[in-house]
């Protein structure tokens, strides 16, 4: 069994298959429409998938930053209203009817998103506050001032072409939305698995003093993590903007708590390290289609709470038991 | 003898997954005796200890309790039985205050009383052991490593056992403390407590052991009683071929070496007060002392860590500022730090060997599989023995852990390494090759500061040692001078001369 | 006396700071300090400390509960539904919707011990059922709690907002005697260090088991206390509570990493918090400004909290334990 120094280290240590907790929810998402189509054959029709990757984009890009942030070990509480933040910012640009302001409209929301990730990482990183607690007050904040810039209206203003096109539009046969999660989810998989930014946001989330005692500049991953994760979470608030052509209060609310669901039924742990971006896309399919087939089905609100909770602790219970089995 | 042990253990074997920890072993140990447990890391002892203290259970075999067997499934029920342990990692809560710590779990207490009447008992016992200063009101995190210490030794004696273990239960205790310390432990042996005691240190066990029983891979190989076989042979039953030399040889010190490292006149608020030292190229400078006394947060300054630090660091000639870690390895500063704590400190537990090896080397050196010729001739010096690179840290024994700590910043050459007891907790076998490294890279040229608790290590393996009290250095112990009556003397900063007459 | 204070130093503060701002409030309030705006005030107070009390002791414990607006949720309409009627029908339904809300602790407990799944994703799973059961109970908001009870409970005793003799009551009655037990002690160890309470023979399952249980406890009294208050039953009321309770206590001086707080100081949290909505209302600032500076001294209560992490000197003490 055991070998001398010289063994090479192995790549799979690095870029490893994603495991069989990575993989729960996509088999979950697939024995929801082959069961729901039993009842429903509709489910099975390219327009209602095609439909539900349009939507799934949304929440997958929310679950994706937020995945950045709980492999640190922490959490975004602020994804609300960072979410509204960005679609309130890109609709009153776009309502200007100024086309320069109408074209910075994106890159003011995803500014928008990255000067509250700074502010969010900063407390946490330098002030070492715990990110529930002061991510939550910054939520607070943004609240405050979207009432005080609206007067707790809806905004005026409306979407641009392109906000519209990337929420509601195709790419070849794809939704525009989906294709552009995918390739937003392939480009932060490669960052974690092959630069060193990558390598020091897991290890932080496993243990961050040991990764600051190696030399590692700590608050900086921190802080870039956070920023990451907000950018996603304004640019689904753009995508969302565009798709309701218009922004509104509130808008971000009922995201949160399927957020955090979509990336630990993804199998990322709530504790930091383990884990990774490939579950949280099974993750977010899996509830928009759980959301989506309770809708259908006429389920009334309250059975609705009850199922999703239901279904989602059984998830977990699988995972949490097969990994004490294994 | 016909009596029936206090505890016995016939024909144990516990497995974790592929690896055995104990192999079919019998042991026992007896009441009215202090009975030393000895081997490198990774030979069973701190298995067998918690089989006996019912963190365990064993995969094979029985646990008999005055002959009787038993099954001992929670600590709750082994202390239930009279088995207590004062656990290697500290079992001390450290937000509880040490009146609350004292009570939680004792005999009396349950989830609905608290035994109050402990109290008395464990004031009295701290004071014997000179630690006046500890009030039980004070919360346990306020206190100091040796502090907690005697604390964790004092809750396992107040709950009067009849078999107390204590597992490395003395490492940071300095050698006065200690010996009051043995002193309660004798009292309680002579009152009927069978004691088990783990240690590395001979010193200690010669001085308290009544009974000594060697292991080696899993086995007890041998029981004797203490005074009957010479150092030496103790140490080839624990690693199992005779080491002639734990240290190696110390050559002569080169006057002319080119200046490494030149502290002035460092202070830091409450830690150092003006400590100056110059390091030369390939030279091992011991720092000793009792525990805190600045020591470490002297190297902690050099590594970054410490603010509002006064005073100047220059490296090869020219001054510097080190602001954290990052600037501390930087290529043109180049120091490693091997902090004391290597499982929460040093390594990420839960990641692979490979993946802490790179870490510090990651946007230094090329990353991957080029970087791999790197760690190896640390790992072959050291003789890694591990089941591949790509398997947690976790899975290697104590010893193995501390290797990988040296490996991962020797790929980074570094100029300087800081190193805070290096080999504490840490198997004989271990120790040598650490010693050989060490003695080995100060040949090629790197310099040393080594934070020592052994004052062995002072004498045999530094060129120079400096003495700490009070944040200052107050002794600077030099070639033959370097003897443990001296490092004594001035760890409790007494003038040497007066030492020698008292 | 200085050990308390030196292990307690967050916790006193916060009472120092709620002193000066309450004596702030009644110093401006327009009608000056009556037993009308006393009772007001303590009877919306109240309901948030007991939210931060059922947080505090899931956070004691290394634990966090997001349920605990939920389980006010659904024991607020169960008591709309319960509390009306005779003398001993309105007994029994003050037993059943306290009952109700230990067991919906105990469920999170067990989850998350036996389950062994972390308490943040159980509660936030489990509140989801619980908001569910509550919109059964009552699909819109209505119903009705006994209104003497609810007199009783909300107005004053000789001059003394009743919702103040309640937590003291609380304290001296229910606090201060399990920080004395076994129990009590063992809360903190566990969320302290769960190695060193294992290894010291605690029964660190049950104590879990325990914390969530009372955190359902005092969750069910906070909806309880809100149906005293509206006499009705809301099954949307969760959401802001959760976040809020956790804001408290943090406020309060309870530590998100377990081990260090107390039950007192949580409420202080919550006091601290709605007084300084109340004054608000009064100040003069305008009503849409309003949320932004709430938001903007929550921010900075918490981040000269966190402050004082510059001073230290050692910079691997901000790393925890």
């Amino acid at each position: 069994m055991t070998m001398t120094a010289s063994t090479p280290p192995s790549r799979r240590a690095r870029i490893s298959a994603p495991g069989l907790d990575a993989m729960a929810p996509f088999i979950g998402a697939v024995l929801l429409i082959g069961l729901g189509s039993l009842a429903f054959p509709q489910l099975l029709s390219a327009t209602y998938l095609l439909q539900q990757m349009q939507i799934a984009a949304y929440l997958g890009i929310l679950a994706t930053g937020a995945t950045l942030v709980v492999l640190l070990g922490h959490i975004d509480l602020s994804v609300p209203w960072v979410l509204t933040g960005a679609a309130i910012v890109s609709t009153s640009l776009v309502g200007t009817g100024d086309p320069t302001l109408a074209a910075l409209a994106i890159p003011a929301a995803l500014a928008f998103g990255a000067v509250i990730g700074v502010v969010n990482g900063v407390g946490v990183a330098f002030l070492r506050i715990p990110s529930m607690v002061w991510t939550l007050a910054v939520n607070s904040m943004l609240l405050g001032l979207a009432v005080l810039n609206t007067g707790g209206f809806n905004p005026r203003g409306e979407a641009s072409a392109a906000m519209t096109f990337m929420a509601t539009g195709d790419i070849g046969p794809l939704p525009a939305s989906f294709v552009l999660w995918m390739a937003l989810a392939l480009a932060l998989g490669l960052m974690m698995a092959r630069t060193a930014f990558g390598r020091y946001l897991r290890s932080i989330g496993f243990n961050e003093k040991a990764t600051y005692l190696s030399g590692v500049a700590t608050p900086l991953v921190v802080i870039g993590a956070f920023v990451l994760a907000a950018m996603c979470s304004a640019f689904a608030g753009v995508l969302l903007a565009g798709y309701a052509n218009q922004a509104y209060q509130s808008m971000g609310d009922p995201f949160l708590l399927p957020t955090i669901a979509a990336v630990v039924i993804g199998g990322t742990s709530i504790l930091g390290g383990r884990g990774g971006l490939f579950g949280t896309i099974g993750g977010a399919m899996f509830i928009t289609l759980l959301t989506s087939i309770l809708s259908i089905m006429q389920v009334d609100q309250a059975w609705r709470n009850i199922i999703f909770g239901a279904i989602i602790l059984a998830m977990l219970l699988f995972q949490s038991l097969r990994r004490r089995a294994g | 003898m016909t009596q029936a042990p206090l505890l016995e253990l016939a024909g144990v074997t516990m497995r974790f997954g592929a690896t055995t920890a104990l192999d079919n072993v019998d042991f026992a140990c007896h009441g009215a005796e202090i009975h030393a447990v000895l081997g490198e890391n990774g030979a069973g002892k701190s298995t067998l200890m918690k089989l006996m203290a019912g963190v365990l259970q064993p995969t094979q075999g029985a646990v008999r309790l005055d002959g009787a067997q038993v099954n001992l499934a929670t600590p709750a029920e082994a202390v239930a039985r009279g088995i207590v342990c004062v656990f290697q990692e500290l079992s001390l809560v450290p937000d509880l205050t040490v009146r609350d710590n004292l009570m939680l779990g004792a005999p009396g207490s349950g989830l609905l009383r608290l035994d109050r009447s402990v109290l008395g008992a464990a004031r009295d016992m701290l004071d014997r052991c000179g630690a006046h200063q500890i009030r039980l009101s004070s919360r346990v995190v306020d206190l100091s490593l040796a502090e907690r210490q005697i604390i964790e030794v004092v809750k396992g004696l107040i709950r009067k056992p009849r078999l107390l273990i204590l597992d490395e239960a003395t490492s940071a205790l300095n050698t006065t403390v200690v010996e009051k310390v043995f002193d309660l432990v004798r009292v309680a042996r002579d009152s009927g407590t069978g004691v088990l005691f783990i240690s590395h240190r001979f010193h200690e066990i010669e001085a308290l052991a009544d009974r000594v029983s060697v292991f080696r891979n899993g086995q007890n190989v041998r029981s004797f009683a203490n005074g009957t076989h010479s150092y030496s042979e103790i140490i080839d039953m624990m690693v199992g071929q005779r080491i002639d030399d734990l240290f190696p040889a110390k050559p002569t010190t080169d006057a002319g070496a080119e200046e490494v490292l030149a502290i002035t006149r460092l202070s830091t608020e409450g830690g150092l007060s003006d400590v100056t030292m110059t390091l030369k190229k390939g030279q091992i400078l011991g720092l000793g002392g009792l525990d805190g006394q600045g020591q470490s947060a002297l190297l902690q300054s050099l590594f970054g860590l410490i603010r509002g630090q006064k005073g100047g660091i220059a490296i090869g000639g020219e001054p510097v500022q080190i602001r954290n870690p990052k600037s501390a390895k930087s290529p043109e500063i180049a120091l490693a730090y091997i902090p004391e704590d290597r499982k929460t400190e040093g390594l990420i537990q839960d990641q692979s060997i490979a993946e802490n090896l790179e870490l510090p080397a990651l946007g230094i050196l090329p990353a991957g599989a080029r970087a791999e010729g790197l760690f190896r001739p640390s790992l072959d010096a050291l003789e890694l023995k591990h089941g591949g690179l790509d398997k947690p840290v976790a899975s290697l024994s104590g010893g193995n852990q501390q290797k990988i700590v040296l490996s991962k910043w020797l790929a980074l050459k570094p100029r300087v390494l800081l190193l805070a007891d290096p080999t504490r907790g840490i198997d004989v076998k271990t120790k040598t090759q650490i010693y050989q490294l060490l003695r080995q890279l100060a040949d090629q040229g790197t310099a040393i500061l080594l934070l020592s608790t052994d004052y062995e290590e002072l004498i045999h393996l530094c060129d120079e040692a400096h003495i700490f009290y009070d944040g200052r250095v107050v002794s600077r112990l030099q070639g033959e001078d370097i003897t443990a009556h001296n490092i004594v003397a001035a760890s409790m900063n007494l003038p040497m001369n007066e030492a020698n007459h008292a | 006396m200085r050990d308390y204070l030196r292990s307690n130093q967050r916790e006193v503060l916060a009472g120092l700071v709620l002193i000066v701002l309450l004596a702030y409030y009644l110093a401006t309030h327009p009608s000056g300090p009556s037993t009308y705006v006393m009772t007001i005030w303590a009877n919306q107070c109240l309901i948030l400390a007991l939210a931060a009390a059922a947080q505090f002791f899931a956070v004691v414990v290394r634990g966090i509960d997001l349920s605990v607006g939920a389980i006010m949720a659904l024991t607020n309409t169960a008591a709309s539904h319960l509390l009306d009627g005779s003398a001993g029908q309105i007994t029994f339904g003050l037993v059943a919707v306290l009952a109700l809300g230990v067991l919906c602790g105990v469920i999170n407990g067990l989850l998350v011990v036996y389950g062994r799944l972390q308490p943040i994703v159980v509660t936030l799973a489990t509140a989801s059922v619980f908001v569910g059961l509550a919109l059964l109970l009552r699909p819109t908001p209505g119903g009705r709690v006994n209104y003497d009870l609810a007199d009783a409970m909300t107005l004053d005793v000789l001059g003394v907002p009743t919702a103040l003799i309640i937590i003291a009551v609380l304290i001296l009655c229910v606090w201060l005697p399990l920080r004395r037990t076994g129990l009590g002690v063992g809360l903190y160890a566990v969320g302290s260090s769960e190695q060193a309470a294992f290894q010291s023979g605690i029964n660190v399952r049950l104590i879990k088991v325990a914390a969530f249980g009372l955190a359902g406890l005092f969750a069910g009294m906070a909806g309880l206390y809100y149906g005293f208050v509206t006499t009705t039953g809301d099954a949307g009321i969760g959401p802001s509570f959760t976040l809020n309770s956790i804001a408290a206590a943090v406020l309060g001086g309870v530590l998100l990493r377990g081990g260090v707080g107390s039950l007192i100081g949580a409420m202080i949290g919550a006091f601290i918090l709605k007084t300084i909505a109340s004054l608000m209302f009064f100040s003069g600032i305008p009503s849409l400004a309003q949320p932004l500076f709430e938001g903007m001294i929550l921010a900075l209560a918490i981040a000269i909290g966190g402050a004082e992490v510059l001073r230290l000197r050692n910079k691997l003490e901000v790393f925890g334990r």
